[in-house]
């Protein structure tokens, strides 16, 4: 474990202190490339302010992905029960997928007339197809002959959901829940550049803006690393859920 | 022809006809019984319709033409050529999910899933997953959630097509231990789907020989009483059936289309 954790996190350090050297080395100023440490200087200075607008993005960005877990797995046990409602209703769930969500956000924009639904519905749009698809996918493959099996029990649906389909769906519901965890927070510093909202209530992608309009390019290098940050953070948080849930028998979280 | 069985059928299908789409004739005319307490083979070259006869007589498909009857409206043991476990659930697990689809109370299902695990040799490896399982315990496993049941009908799919001979006769004497059982128990009736002539003749009272499109061209009595050890395997009886059984195969694959 440890062994694991040496090599990548050395590789970082080099870059970093190569970054460091070459921003005083070729002199480059700290308005085209501030250096490592003035970046964590101005994070640490401005710790208060940037640490109020990077708990508005969590907090949009989570309450999209949940509402998207939930929107997203109902939509497809529907699908799954029922093929006329996926014919009926695919469709539109395409369309919002293959739009892309900047062209989208000025119109939810006048249609909210608030900064902070904007925002929510953007994240939300991006990420809930990854987990109807997935989740969807996942529902639909359960094995053949342990469908077949099902049937002879004489199980009921809601039988048939509760011990094949949905433990056969985690899978790749976690898929999905790992893509949508990243999108949403794609989606809601996208959403936060289109809707322009200004004043204290404001997240990180407000702040680089405001930090790159007065050309304070280290505070918008501290608030890009949050963001960065809370990304990987994500992207940790999903991967542990999904071996908490997964690790005893699917091979995919057994390679290690 | 041998006798008609004395004991009344638990299964009797009558002209039975299957066709897929594209006009695949899988059945072209199939009629059998199967006594209680029976233990029928049906063997015959690939497409010859076997699994097809076993997917009827459980419900599973329906005829095209014809009449398949189950007097007993009871849910019959079937047995996949793959183990078809969940893969997420311990043997416990998967062993005692047909009494927790039955409704059945908590400690009735340990006592149950205990006996059938001691039944199938599997007492020991009750929490493992079956990825952690060899191919012949995962079938183990299969054997003892149908047993788990108590069905009066067995079907079994080829359920021993993917292991290699050794496992294969361990597991031919365990299915015999379960369906014939020695000392007077009731046996329970069972379809056995196969491809080799060497299990067919080891398990049955009787082989039904298939041909393409499906038929029954053939049918064999195996007039050896049970119970059928390890012993029996290497008698001239056992020998000169195989011969019989693995002649008439041979005339059903000419005649196959």
């Amino acid at each position: 474990m440890r062994h694991g954790i040496v090599v990548p996190t050395l590789a970082v350090l080099v870059f970093l202190g190569a970054w460091e050297a070459a921003v005083r080395l070729m002199r480059i100023p700290p308005y085209l490339l501030p250096a490592p440490t003035l970046i964590a200087r101005t994070l640490v200075d401005n710790f208060g302010s940037l640490m109020g607008s990077w708990w508005f993005t969590v907090r949009i960005t989570f309450a999209a992905l949940g509402l998207a877990v939930a929107g997203g797995v109902l939509l497809a046990a529907l699908f799954a029960l029922s093929r006329t409602a996926e014919r009926a209703l695919a469709p539109f769930a395409v369309v919002l997928q293959v739009t892309p969500i900047v062209a989208i956000a000025p119109l939810i924009m006048i249609l909210t007339d608030s900064p902070l639904a904007t925002v929510l519905a953007c994240a939300w749009i991006v990420a809930f197809f990854p987990i109807l698809a997935n989740t969807l996918t996942g529902l639909r493959s359960a094995d053949a002959n342990l469908r077949d099996w099902f049937r002879l029990q004489r199980a009921s649906r809601w039988q048939t959901l509760r011990h094949l389909l949905v433990p056969a769906a985690l899978p790749s519901f976690m898929t999905g829940l790992r893509i949508a965890g990243g999108l949403s927070l794609i989606g809601e510093v996208v959403a936060e550049f289109v809707a322009g909202a200004a004043g204290r209530d404001t997240g990180l992608a407000s702040r680089i803006l405001e930090a790159a309009f007065r050309t304070e390019i280290p505070k918008m290098f501290a608030a890009l690393v949050l963001v960065a940050l809370t990304g990987v953070a994500i992207y940790l948080l999903t991967a542990a859920l999904s071996r908490a849930l997964l690790g005893r028998w699917h091979e995919s979280e057994r390679a290690g | 022809m041998p006798s008609v069985p004395a004991h009344p059928p638990l299964l009797r299908l009558s002209r039975v006809e299957r066709v897929f789409e594209r006009d695949r004739v899988a059945l072209a005319g199939v009629s059998m019984e199967v006594a209680e307490g029976e233990f029928v083979s049906l063997l015959g070259p690939s497409g010859c319709g076997k699994s097809t006869v076993l997917r009827l007589a459980s419900g599973l498909d329906r005829p095209s033409a014809g009449v398949v009857e189950r007097p007993l409206d009871a849910i019959p043991g079937y047995v996949f050529q793959d183990a078809a476990l969940l893969p997420w659930a311990s043997v416990r697990r998967n062993v005692g999910l047909p009494l927790v689809l039955r409704g059945l109370g908590r400690d009735a299902i340990r006592a149950k899933v205990d006996a059938a695990l001691q039944a199938v040799g599997l007492a020991d490896s009750a929490d493992a997953v079956p990825r952690e399982l060899s191919g012949g315990m995962r079938m183990r496993v299969s054997l003892a959630r149908a047993l788990v049941a108590e069905p009066r009908l067995w079907l079994l799919d080829e359920p021993f097509g993917a292991l290699d001979e050794i496992t294969r006769f361990a597991l031919n004497q365990t299915l015999l231990a379960l369906c014939q059982p020695a000392g007077g128990a009731a046996a329970s009736t069972a379809v056995f789907v196969t491809h080799s002539v060497y299990e067919a003749v080891f398990l049955s009272r009787r082989v039904l020989v298939m041909a393409r499109p499906g038929r029954i061209v053939d049918e064999i009595a195996v007039d050896v009483p049970y119970p059928r050890g390890a012993a029996f395997r290497t008698t001239t009886r056992f020998m000169a059936l195989c011969t019989q059984v693995s002649e008439a195969l041979q005339r059903a694959s000419e005649v196959s289309s």
